[in-house]
């Protein structure tokens, strides 16, 4: 059953790579990321892949070329962090609204400034509305799975968009720990070939790629591509149900960890999530009903599915590792509080912005936490909501 | 609670402590434990201090913090002691195990106050005699070994020559230095 591993989860992803072997690697090295490729470029040199490596002189055109191979028919992939991620910007827009399930493996890493190297989420999160589906990862399992799934769901004809695979930088992406790898061929059986309907170099049936288009056609376009978006969420869930007859492994749009009877919650993303586990679990314990949501996919946003998760419980904290600025809290704070305003009782919910520039959380950080949603459900009163947490002020 | 056991490294860039973090997880993992190795990154440049940090367990491990309150501590070089707070949150039931040509006694005197095991270990002087120069992550390596017995002695020797084999495929003259490095290491570390 599996490989027997231990890896860090820069190079569970460019396994991953080497196992499904996809036709175009363009990438500019940046860090945390810079593994990924530097990893993957040794098995282009060893022959173990047949991957054409574009080694390229800026993000903006690893995404280019990733654009024009995925355009021409081939499966393109890529890897990046922060100010990375923000020289591509320009074209992952067009990577979505061109339909092009590019992958792309996002090492998460604070946005300058102050110039930080250390792990926070604003990178993928201000990427979190140019159309692409955003998978999000707590370990260096999640990570290499996540990436085993993202092809199916980005090449499914329902969905054709862009995948972007988050792992938190050097907490899980430069950490060896144990992993259970899948054997190469049972990699390519599930993954498959990329076989798209039509593409730049089928000479039956031209297409053009990246077209102007007037307002008297823009916005059916956009309705086209959120139409993907909105079908990718049962495409998400049928491949997460084949990868778990394969691997034994379950995954959905969130994990619910000892959320059954909970009064108090934290819905959290990324390596946090294993953090905040030892947490509850140590909070269990004591017998007080915490638990906690872990976020996989944020696009497509799982609003009900996470409403009926949370309507029952009594107080939630929100915790963003990344700023928005909009001086009433973070982004996910934002989307979890509105997919609770259609229900009848609803928790009281308070945001914590933590984890920026690398700040290391703890499991006390976390207890800190319950404890004060635990007031908030004495009190019957939210109180402050856009709060910080482990802050010196 | 479940039992992990946590090590915290500290060494100057370019002294291989997070190389032996990194190994020690190998050596856990390859005796069937749950293990992570990772370091403290920063702006870290050849001589700065950094740490690096081991959890093991018979148990998955979720936690992603860095280490407060571990159960060892390994000083690769023992100029830290005066730089960095090494003893601080280590639990008076574990050890910290320095590389130092003196004795724990003398050491002790420098170390805050901490009442747990003091040990020592003469790195550089069993890295130049079987290794040629001074390479002090190996022999740290036997000796938190040694000290925690986080790993079984023998498995841990047997499954380092298994590796060292491996890595020094071109250059078995090498291998006969580094086992003899680590069991010197595990034989000689002085524990008070």
């Amino acid at each position: 059953m599996g490989i027997r591993e231990r890896l860090s989860g820069n190079e569970a992803i460019a396994i991953a790579f080497k196992q499904i072997n996809p036709d175009v690697m363009g990438a500019f090295p940046i860090t945390p990321s810079t593994e990924i490729p530097q990893y993957f470029s040794q098995y282009v040199a060893n022959g173990e892949v047949d991957t054409e490596f574009i080694a390229v002189e800026s993000e903006h055109s690893a995404m280019s070329t990733c654009i024009g191979a995925s355009a021409a028919g081939a499966r393109a992939v890529t890897a990046t962090s922060s100010a990375g991620l923000a020289l591509m910007w320009e074209l992952l827009s067009v990577a979505a609204s061109a339909r092009l399930p590019i992958t792309l493996a996002c090492v998460n890493r604070a946005l300058t400034g102050p110039i930080n190297i250390n792990c926070d989420h604003s990178d993928s999160m201000g990427a979190r509305d140019t159309g692409w589906i955003q998978l999000y990862s707590e370990n260096n399992q999640e990570a290499y799975d996540n990436m085993l799934q993202a092809m199916r769901i980005g090449e499914n004809s329902k969905v054709m968009l862009p995948v972007m695979v988050c792992q938190d930088g050097f907490i899980t992406s430069h950490a060896i720990e144990n992993i259970e790898l899948l054997e190469t061929e049972k990699v390519k059986d599930f993954v498959g070939e990329y076989r798209p309907e039509n593409y730049l170099l089928k000479k039956e049936n031209p297409v053009s790629v990246g077209a102007y288009a007037t307002a008297a056609y823009y916005i059916e376009a956009k309705r086209a591509q959120a139409q993907a978006m909105i079908n990718a969420k049962e495409v998400i869930l049928e491949v997460a149900a084949e990868f778990e007859k394969v691997t034994g492994r379950k995954y959905g749009f969130f994990e619910e960890y000892m959320m059954e009877d909970a009064e108090e919650a934290i819905v959290v993303i990324g390596s946090t999530a294993g953090t905040a586990k030892e947490a509850v679990r140590i909070m269990r314990e004591e017998g007080k009903k915490v638990g906690l949501i872990k976020i996989r996919v944020l696009r497509p946003f799982p609003m009900k599915e996470l409403a009926a998760a949370l309507s029952h419980v009594k107080s939630v904290a929100v915790m963003d590792k990344a700023e928005s600025f909009s001086a009433c809290g973070g982004p996910l704070f934002a989307e979890v509080r509105s997919a609770l305003y259609d229900c009848k009782t609803r928790p009281l919910m308070i945001n914590y912005i933590y984890g920026l520039g690398g700040r290391d959380v703890t499991v006390e950080n976390i207890q800190y936490a319950f404890e004060s949603l635990k007031e908030i459900k004495t009190s019957g009163e939210a109180g402050e909501t856009y709060r910080y947490l482990g802050v010196r002020e | 609670m479940r039992e992990i056991v946590e090590i915290r490294w500290h060494g100057r860039g370019g002294q291989g402590a997070k190389t032996a973090a990194l190994l020690l997880a190998d050596a856990a993992f390859n005796t069937g434990k749950f293990v992570q190795g990772f370091p403290e990154y920063g702006p870290e440049r050849m001589g700065a201090p950094i740490t690096a940090y081991n959890r093991i367990s018979n148990e998955k491990i979720t936690v992603h913090s860095n280490i407060y309150y571990p159960d060892y501590v390994v000083v690769v070089d023992e100029s830290l002691i005066d730089a960095v707070d090494v003893t601080g949150g280590l639990k008076e039931g574990g050890a910290i195990i320095i590389n130092s040509t003196r004795k724990p006694a003398e050491i002790r005197k420098e170390l805050k106050g901490y009442s747990g095991r003091v040990c020592t270990l003469d790195a550089r002087k069993i890295s130049e005699e079987e290794l040629g120069s001074n390479f002090p992550n190996t022999p740290m390596l036997g000796a938190v070994v040694k000290v925690s017995g986080v790993v079984d002695a023998d498995e841990f020797l047997k499954d380092m020559e298994g590796s060292f084999k491996n890595k020094f495929a071109t250059k078995p003259q090498v291998i006969e230095g580094n086992m003899k490095a680590l069991e010197r290491s595990m034989e000689e570390v002085v524990i008070e």
